[in-house]
């Protein structure tokens, strides 16, 4: 099991980066309120776009197929992965038929959801993550701790001596501007070498049979430009009926991750370059048995990352705490229903403060989500002690007498245990905080003793 | 203010019962300054919100059983604590028979709440100046589950029902932190998760003071208490009541 608690307890050990970690990302989310109050509309917009996913959802079959018909009569082949080991062969296999042995990858979660690195580089294909915080993860040997701000965990200084390793900068020099150039020529490079572009799909337009790609950065564009081959991967979930629908997302999907009015590069993909080869591959990957449970309003997601930024426990327990590859109350919320087991831990990474669901855009129950999920994750073994000491409080809460006598019992000893005692290592509350006395009396004594 | 024949059930969150009984007076105190007949069924217990919250229905299904046993009598339920009430409201559905949730939800009020939009807040007299800088705690069930304010995520035009009634106070000064965030206390999060716990309540204490502020004030002791509990340890000098004690006068008990 994924112990959030060990790893977020990890993650302060440093308390100086702790707070700087949520003061970087509580500035994003200022960014988005900001960026969300220009809009007049915004609440409405967020009503549109849950009942626009939500009748998604409910019709995706006929969406799908709708967008596979009209992007195969755009020339666009479509091709269907149930889970990650059939998309990693299917990916595999396309790059093979084209003697692809560099290949340049704009952002895709479903990428590194499904592994897909690994695998391809075991068949001796490169690949470069070309947005600027996925490469500097993926050069520094590491994961990304957030799905926009994939480095959010490194420092400027950190990400200074990744560069002079890899590209032989300064080591002492974290000038953001300058580590900035030395990645943009390094990935010019790279760009050009490609023999094959992968990128992510944000929005599949299921009437024009076209896929929209949003970067900051231009990497997707930069890299689907010069190779003849362009595979994008999308989750079956990111379908919507037309372009008509697609402004209410694009208004509300840069604004909720990072304050921006849109995304730098919102790019339409229709058909593929002359004598060139366009693939679109949809994947399931465990999609549609969410779909058939409680959890299908999960898959309205857009992957904004607002609910990460927001998320006053993520932001001072890291991205990496989560062991999932997408952290916060999104990744929870989507672990939890996946493999309760395994995450058991995450749906109590959240004290119900319910902020994550009122930036999300799509307006996901994200806190209800991970409240009902409790009913499920509470049964691990790993859970065994806390649920006995529930039951514990329960038996004494129904027995109102026995309850009483053992808080008169508290009146009198507590305030007499010796300290030493008292915070003992058992005491999970005192280790951090001073615990509270009774008073003299219980209000149930004031209130008898009033009534006389 | 023609309802005041209706029956209150004045309903005492189990911690407040037994370490800030003073709140609980003063809630009844208020209600009672207001012309309102309330009563403490002492048969009551545990709304059942630590069981709800920790997946264990079972529990939750008795307490919440107990609750509407006990309190479906009323003409209204008010409690000083909106995560009791939130549970009540919200957390029911499911465990509680519809119908009697349907009959019960409307009746439920976190005291503020109560004092706001059923007695009105033209009809406030509170009798005790409190001249002081006063920190208001948002607690997350108050803000965004029962809604008594606006919070900083949507897009919404400013209130706050809390404010509005601690503004009759004479003398008060309200003041509010520069972020509306939890503070870390969660119920069983906060051992669970003791050290992220401890560290988003230090954050909320800086917060309030780094405006000035001694007294922090909230309609949720149980977020108080781990924030008293914290101060205590590192020595910060801030005090914490509970929004009933201002209004009530009753600000002297540690």
């Amino acid at each position: 099991m994924i112990d959030h608690a060990r790893n977020a307890a990890e993650f302060l050990n440093d308390p100086e980066r702790a707070h700087w970690h949520d003061r970087a990302l509580w500035f994003v989310r200022e960014k988005r309120d900001k960026a969300a109050r220009s809009v007049p509309e915004w609440e409405e917009l967020r009503k549109s776009a849950e009942a626009l996913k939500a009748h998604t959802l409910e019709h995706l079959g006929y969406y799908l197929q709708r967008f596979e018909e009209r992007a195969k009569a755009n020339g666009i082949e479509v091709l269907w992965a149930e889970d990650a080991a059939e998309f990693r062969r299917l990916v595999a296999e396309i790059l093979q038929q084209h003697d692809a042995t560099k290949v340049v990858k704009s952002k895709s979660m479903l990428t590194e959801e499904c592994e897909l690195n690994p695998h391809l580089e075991s068949q001796r294909i490169e690949v470069t993550d070309t947005d600027l915080g996925e490469r500097i993860v993926q050069l520094a040997g590491d994961r990304p701790s957030h799905i926009v701000l994939p480095a959010i965990h490194m420092k400027k200084e950190d990400v200074a001596r990744v560069f002079a390793e890899h590209l032989h900068t300064d080591p002492d020099n974290p000038d953001p501007h300058y580590l900035t150039r030395a990645a943009r020529e390094h990935l010019r490079q790279k760009f050009l070498e490609a023999d094959a572009a992968i990128t992510g799909v944000n929005f599949a337009l299921a009437e024009e049979g076209a896929f929209v790609v949003c970067t900051n950065e231009g990497n997707a564009d930069l890299g689907t430009a010069l190779p003849d081959l362009h595979i994008a991967c999308m989750g079956l979930e990111k379908v919507i009926p037309s372009a008509k629908e697609l402004g209410i997302f694009t208004r509300l999907l840069a604004r909720s991750a990072t304050g921006q009015a849109i995304t730098t590069y919102t790019s339409h993909f229709r058909r593929p370059k002359p004598g060139g080869r366009l693939v679109v591959v949809l994947v399931d990957n465990g999609r549609s048995r969410l779909l058939a449970e409680e959890h299908k309003k999960l898959l309205s997601c857009i992957r904004c990352g607002a609910c990460m930024n927001t998320c006053p426990v993520y932001r001072r327990s890291g991205g990496h705490s989560y062991g999932t590859v997408v952290p916060g109350p999104i990744g929870s919320a989507l672990a939890g229903a996946r493999d309760p087991e395994r995450f058991a831990s995450l749906p109590f990474a959240c004290t119900l403060c319910g902020s994550c669901d009122q930036v999300c855009p799509v307006r996901i129950d994200l806190h209800r989500q991970l409240y009902s999920e409790r009913r499920e994750v509470v049964r691990v073994p790993e859970y065994r002690g806390k649920v006995r000491g529930l039951k514990t409080a329960a038996f004494l809460l129904r027995h109102p007498r026995l309850y009483a006598a053992m808080m008169g019992l508290g009146r009198v000893l507590l305030p007499r245990i010796p300290r030493r005692l008292l915070y003992n290592r058992f005491n999970l509350w005192g280790r951090e905080r001073e615990m509270p006395m009774p008073a003299e009396k219980s209000f149930n004594q004031i209130y008898r003793e009033r009534k006389r | 203010m023609n309802d005041q024949r209706k029956r209150v059930g004045l309903f005492v969150p189990c911690y407040i019962n037994d370490f800030y009984p003073h709140a609980a007076l003063a809630t009844l105190e208020i209600l009672e300054a207001h012309g309102y007949e309330v009563e403490y069924p002492e048969s009551q217990r545990c709304c059942g919100q630590p069981f709800l919250n920790n997946g264990l229905i079972e529990e939750g299904r008795e307490f919440a059983g107990h609750f509407a046993d006990t309190f479906e009598r009323y003409d209204y339920i008010v409690a000083p604590s909106s995560s009791c009430i939130g549970t009540a409201k919200y957390r029911y559905e499911g465990v509680l028979d519809p119908r009697r949730h349907r009959a019960l939800a409307p009746k439920l009020y976190e005291l503020c709440e109560f004092l706001h939009d059923v007695v009105g807040v033209e009809n406030l007299k509170f009798d005790h100046p409190f001249p002081h800088r006063v920190g208001l705690h948002n607690s997350c069930h108050a803000l965004r589950e029962l809604e008594l304010a606006s919070p900083s995520e949507l897009m919404i035009p400013h209130y706050s029902k809390i404010e509005r009634v601690l503004s009759r106070v004479e003398g008060i000064e309200i003041v509010r932190p520069s972020r509306d965030e939890c503070c870390g206390f969660g119920g069983t999060f906060s051992v669970q998760e003791s050290a992220v716990s401890a560290m988003m309540g230090r954050d909320r204490i800086a917060d309030h003071r780094g405006n000035g502020v001694e007294i922090m004030a909230g309609v949720d002791l149980s977020c108080l208490m781990h924030m008293e509990g914290l101060a205590k340890r590192d020595g910060t000098p801030m005090r914490f009541l509970h929004v009933a004690q201002i209004l009530a006068g009753r600000t002297d008990f540690e």
